[in-house]
């Protein structure tokens, strides 16, 4: 059994905007690409030209929709570790190798002293471990806990590797204890949610949920289609002398 | 007790800069290098193009440079084609066959080499390569992929989607999105996505399939197949009905107001009413008399009836227009049966579209002048902004259809306004750009150049590419009366037609990253027997087919002389403005590739080998007076020495002796270092005067010119009427020099209409419907698409299996379940796959994932690799043959103007697939064989190699 340090001076994070998502899985593969010789390395992949091409990975994006017919929706679902405040994952361990870091709340595993016995895998409900088969060690997120704090990456790119990445500008990095953070004050505007909070895990990754979709062009509706708005579209004649009527303004080129 | 870990690890020896090649989107990236390893490539954050994110595919790079699918050395074939039985030869061996076989052809009769290159990125230098030999018959894959709106734009606007223009991401407060446009392009689209989600703008898709950007748009519009302009169409009508026309725009920058001779069964009626010197008129409404429609201040009207000169009649394109699209054939109600829109629907964004365009009108306080030097203190935005690509592309209506869809952004004045739609530079250009292709009787000659590029724009019948009798004069019949428009070639026709000697046989074949024998070409099962087909004495029919890949696709096996690429990282590259620019709005750029790791294998990059060919064959623009090589030192060489006219060159950044020239210059002999040192790209910004309204902003149009953009600086007036389009037309109806051979004249008639108009994709409109009910198209996996192949170990492990996809509701009405296996029939041929069914598909239309499916033996995959065994192709059942018209005449499966490959027109019956209880898909193709095949790996553990501490 793992302890969990009483409290983390920071709570670093993920925040996904599932509105922007659009499941093009640039987030995944650079992930794969920066960990697979970072951190975490390899990541190894079994029968990768075969009838079965598997691997570890650390991040995966699920595409489903959600309703029927007209009223459906489709979504694009990044899933990662999530990094909880109380994660069973680490307190399961039986050697402490899966820990929660008192600096920034990161939850790492130890592949030094991870047995892969794979207990934390059936603790998460997230479904966020992946263990390796190769090497035999449980692999998760790090955060890219080894970009972040890199004094041989220029600040900007202190990221993770899937943010750094995201076309579309759907992720987004910092730390979700400080109130006056952007990512904070992101989750605060867009009602940002913790996933599945009823089991209490307190995730530091947040979820933004998709916005209303706009009907309409964001302006007040004009009366432009049923009410005359123009003295020529008020003169006798057929539809089409009318519309020349009205396109008979003196117009200097 | 924490351990302590290493928070600043080594991340790389050395990162060099470069551009990537796993799309067409040509991003810049930064690739990380460790012990002479790639460790990593992410996106350049000074990049125009990505500014930094770079996409799945990118960023799986690594596996595309080190799969085990990479060819390893020159190879002649000693079996049979399609044996896989090869010799590995020397490159001196492998250049000098090819010199002799080049040779001979050159010498006799140079069109028998037909050189069609493909996904190539370099065809300025291709094409240059294909003028110097002397063969009119070159092309890349445009023909396939996007010519109808490459042209579609280039004869309305003078621009077009994707390359030359993009919506104004910043400003835009309505974006409109047609068809498939995960592909083109990828990272800018997406990014600018991000921006109007960000700004709360209204994104609405419109295509049969809710895909990945269809998802998180506003509205989803999942119209039917090849229907786009027909909602196009209502929703100009509605425009039209509501007034929400901006005369004024049109008045400007547009031929609206120029009159159209009104004289049927004359040879000038429907040509533009001109004065002596040749310029169109107008009636200027305050002096009441007919003026040149190209000067300043004339008050020019918009409609009547007025008499030429001659006593001829004549009415402005406005009316015209008008008559037309305000007509009830366009009508929301009309359409909305054909379309699957309901006319509620359109009616409603077409006030919505309006209503962003005029109540959300911007003005930015920025002075400009234009053409005519008067000089505006504001710059006035309707910010209304559209993308198009492959969807409309691909059906043989999506010429007219583009059209329509620039008429619409016309119309609402928001083409390269604030908020609208800009101009990349280059772009502007002439309308059409000012080059003909070359290729005409008596301009092919042994041992001579062609005297101009083998591809450009026709603008009457006297520019097409025939003999006297009318018929066509290259391989691809482009410019000809069957594909008169067709500025991309027509690619996927030229194995049907050497094979079938129509119009004439070839000698040599030399393709270069085209995958024909598969996923590039419709009918496989037609195109391999074409490959293989024999003569009585035994001999191919395509005597010599010569083939350059990085990769051993499904086309390697039917070559007979292969020449390996290197891949992406190994090579020099030039993405030059002469070619398919990588521009921004605010400014022209170009970029360059620069090998970043050695290659380990016996290859060379395609572009080194055209041009040490191009001195073998004492071709003169690669050839010095005394017959030494004009460019020893290969692509490098020719990037930075070669001069297309005098000072300009490949690379516009950089130029002159002194390498402070932009644009025009003399070759600067340390230009490539100074595009190393600024990350492997230049851009030049524009002034803000210069930014917007580019077709007829003086300050632009002049700088273009002095820059060679342009040949002179006068305004670009938009064609909503297409002149060059009736000159084919009255060609048609016997007027004229170059009249068509009589069987094609109704199809000319028809389809050549001076303002577009929407018609039924041929293939559905000459079966019947209840035989095949369905539509079929296929999108691209943005983790995949153009990425050559889905043999990436990391790529594969996302989709190694395409499923057919189908509206649950329908399927469930036809007895179907997830996973059923089912035959798809169309009228040549049927294909066994498996189902999935979705919500998000228009109910009539079936779709997969193209080019997922391979052959068996191919791309360095195992025999039982889902690609093979349950993934499949649609190009099988789609033909590339029109059925037979009167007279036995079969066109291609083409647009009919542009000769854009139609392969989105495809209809289908579904079926299930009782008493096949085999999990596989079918038609099933012999495995191929490659030589020389390593053994691959069962396990990857990329990256071991960088840990400080081994396992």
């Amino acid at each position: 059994m793992t302890t969990l340090p009483e409290t983390t001076q920071k709570k670093l994070g993920l925040v996904i905007d599932l509105d922007t998502c659009v499941g093009c899985q640039a987030c995944v593969t650079s992930c794969k690409e920066w960990n697979t010789g970072g951190y975490s390395a390899p990541l190894t992949d079994q029968d990768p030209y075969g009838a079965d091409p598997h691997g570890t990975w650390l991040n995966r994006v699920h595409a489903y929709e959600v309703g029927d017919g007209a009223k459906s929706q489709a979504v694009h679902f990044p899933r990662s570790c999530l990094h909880c405040e109380e994660p069973d994952c680490v307190t399961v361990c039986p050697t402490g190798a899966s820990y929660k870091r008192e600096e920034d709340g990161i939850v790492l595993v130890n592949p030094d002293t991870c047995i892969g016995c794979k207990l934390c895998s059936w603790a998460c409900p997230y479904g966020a471990r992946e263990y390796d088969y190769k090497v035999g060690v449980m692999r998760k997120c790090t955060l890219c806990v080894d970009r972040i704090y890199n004094d041989n990456l220029p600040e900007e790119d202190r990221v993770p590797a899937c943010v750094r990445a995201c076309p579309t500008g759907a992720r987004h990095f910092g730390d979700v204890a400080d109130p006056q953070s952007d990512v904070s004050k992101l989750v605060a505007d867009r009602e940002g949610y913790d996933l599945m909070a009823d089991f209490g895990y307190k995730p530091q990754n947040k979820y933004l949920p998709p916005r209303p979709k706009r009907n309409g062009s964001g302006v007040q509706a004009i009366e432009t289609s049923d009410e005359p708005t123009t003295k020529a579209h008020q003169t006798p004649g057929s539809a089409l002398e009318k519309l020349f009527s009205w396109a008979d303004q003196k117009l200097s080129r | 007790m924490e351990p302590t870990i290493d928070r600043s690890p080594d991340v790389a020896d050395e990162i060099k800069t470069t551009t990537c090649y796993m799309c067409a989107c040509r991003c810049g990236i930064r690739v990380f290098l460790k012990n002479g390893d790639v460790r990593y490539i992410e996106g350049n954050r000074d990049h125009p193009v990505n500014k930094g994110v770079l996409c799945g595919k990118g960023s799986a790079g690594i596996m595309q440079h080190y799969a085990p699918s990479r060819l390893t050395a020159p190879l002649k074939r000693v079996g049979e084609r399609g044996s896989g039985d090869y010799e590995e030869i020397s490159w001196e061996e492998a250049l000098s066959l090819a010199t002799e076989w080049l040779g001979e052809v050159r010498s006799t009769d140079p069109r028998k080499l037909a050189l069609f290159t493909g996904r190539d990125q370099s065809q300025a230098l291709t094409g240059w390569w294909a003028s110097q030999f002397g063969t009119p018959n070159f092309a890349a894959h445009g023909g396939f992929c996007s010519v109808n709106m490459a042209a579609g734009g280039l004869y309305t606007f003078g621009g077009s989607f994707w390359e030359f223009g993009e919506p104004d991401w910043e400003k835009t407060e309505y974006f409109l999105l047609f068809g498939v446009a995960e592909d083109h392009a990828s990272n800018p689209i997406k990014m600018g996505l991000g921006k109007l989600k960000e700004r709360g703008v209204k994104v609405a898709a419109v295509n049969p399939v809710r895909s990945g950007y269809g998802a998180i748009a506003d509205e989803w519009i999942g119209i039917k197949p090849g229907t786009d302009g027909l909602f196009v169409a209502a929703l100009i009508h509605e425009l039209f009905e509501a007034r929400t026309v901006d005369l004024d725009y049109l008045v400007r920058y547009t031929n609206a107001p120029w009159l159209v001779i009104q004289a049927p069964g004359t040879a000038d009626d429907g040509l533009f009413a001109r004065d002596d010197e040749g310029n169109p008129l107008v009636h200027d409404s305050t002096s009441g008399a007919l003026k040149s429609g190209l000067l300043p201040d004339v008050a020019p009207a918009l409609n009547g009836e007025f008499e030429l000169a001659d006593g001829k009649k004549a009415v402005p394109v406005f009316q015209l227009m008008a008559e037309r699209y305000a007509s009830g054939v366009y009508s929301p109600e009309r359409v909305a049966a054909q379309t699957g829109v309901p006319a509620e629907d359109i009616r409603r964004i077409a006030r919505e579209l309006a209503e962003a365009a005029f109540e959300k009108e911007i003005v930015l306080d920025v002075e400009w002048t234009d053409w005519a030097g008067r000089t505006h203190d504001k710059m006035i935005g309707r910010p209304v902004s559209m993308h198009a690509m492959r969807g409309i592309s691909a059906h043989s209506n999506g010429f007219n259809t583009c059209r329509l869809i620039h008429l619409l952004q016309i119309l609402l004045g928001s083409i390269d306004c604030p908020g609208g739609f800009r101009y990349k530079p280059p772009y502007p250009k002439a309308i059409p750009p000012h080059l003909k292709p070359a290729g005409k009787l008596g301009e092919v000659a042994p041992d001579t150049p062609l005297p101009g590029a083998p591809l450009g724009f026709v603008e009457g019948p006297e520019d097409l590419l025939v003999d006297e009798a009318g018929e066509p004069l290259r391989i691809d019949k482009a410019y000809s009366w069957d594909a008169p428009v067709a500025a991309h070639g027509l690619m996927h026709m030229v194995l049907n037609n050497a094979a079938k000697k129509d119009p004439y046989g070839i000698d040599v074949l030399l393709m270069y990253m085209a995958n024909m024998s598969w996923n590039s070409s419709m009918n496989v099962p037609g195109v391999i027997k074409y490959l293989t087909d024999k003569e009585e004495d035994g001999s191919y029919t395509i005597p010599k087919i010569i083939y350059s890949d990085a990769y051993f696709s499904e086309m390697v096996p039917y070559a007979d002389l292969i020449l390996p690429d290197t891949t992406y990282l190994e090579r020099w590259d030039c993405i030059s403005l002469l070619d398919r620019p990588i521009s921004e709005p605010d400014g022209p750029a170009d970029s360059i590739r620069q090998p970043v790791v050695t290659p380990d294998r016996d290859v060379r990059p395609f572009q080194d080998v055209m041009i040490d060919l191009g001195s073998r064959l004492k071709l003169p623009g690669f050839t010095n007076e005394d017959g030494s090589a004009k460019y020893p030192g290969g692509y490098p060489d020719y990037i930075v020495n070669h001069e297309r006219t005098p000072g300009v060159g490949p690379l516009a950044g950089w130029r002159g002796e002194d390498g402070e020239s932009f644009g025009k210059g003399a070759p600067n002999p340390d230009q490539l270092e100074r595009y190393i040192e600024n990350g492997c790209f230049h851009k030049h910004h524009l002034e803000d005067h210069q930014l917007y309204f580019k077709h007829a902003n003086k300050g632009y149009l002049e700088w273009a010119q002095s820059v060679g953009f342009i040949g002179s600086a006068d305004p670009v007036v938009f064609q909503l009427y297409s002149e060059p389009l009736q000159k084919f037309r009255l060609a048609a109806q016997g007027h004229g020099a170059q009249l068509p051979p009589k069987h094609h004249r109704r199809r000319i008639e028809m389809f050549f209409d001076p303002l577009p108009f929407w018609y039924a994709p041929f293939e559905g409109a000459s079966l019947d419907e209840s035989d095949f009910p369905m539509h079929a198209i296929t999108q691209r996996p943005m983790h995949m698409y153009h990425s050559w192949g889905s043999q990436n170990a990391w790529l594969r492990q996302i989709t190694a299996q395409n499923k057919l996809f189908m509206n649950r509701e329908r399927a469930e009405q036809m007895d179907l379940a997830d996973n059923d296996w089912v035959w798809i029939y169309s009228h040549i041929g049927r294909v066994k796959a498996q189902i999935a069914l979705m919500e998000g598909v228009n109910p009539h239309t079936v779709w997969t994932w193209n080019a997922i499916g391979k052959r068996k033996g191919t791309w360095g995959l195992d025999n039982d690799a889902p690609e093979a065994t349950k993934g499949f192709l649609l190009n099988h059942l789609i033909s590339e043959l029109l059925p037979e018209r009167d007279g036995g005449y079969r066109y291609s499966n083409s647009d009919p103007i542009t000769g854009q490959a139609a392969w989105y027109d495809l209809r289908v019956k579904i079926e299930k697939a009782e008493g096949d209880a085999a999990e596989e898909s079918l038609p099933r193709f012999e495995p191929l064989h490659r030589p020389n095949q390593k053994p691959r790996p069962d396990e990857l553990e990329f990256g071991a190699q960088f840990r400080e501490t081994p396992l």
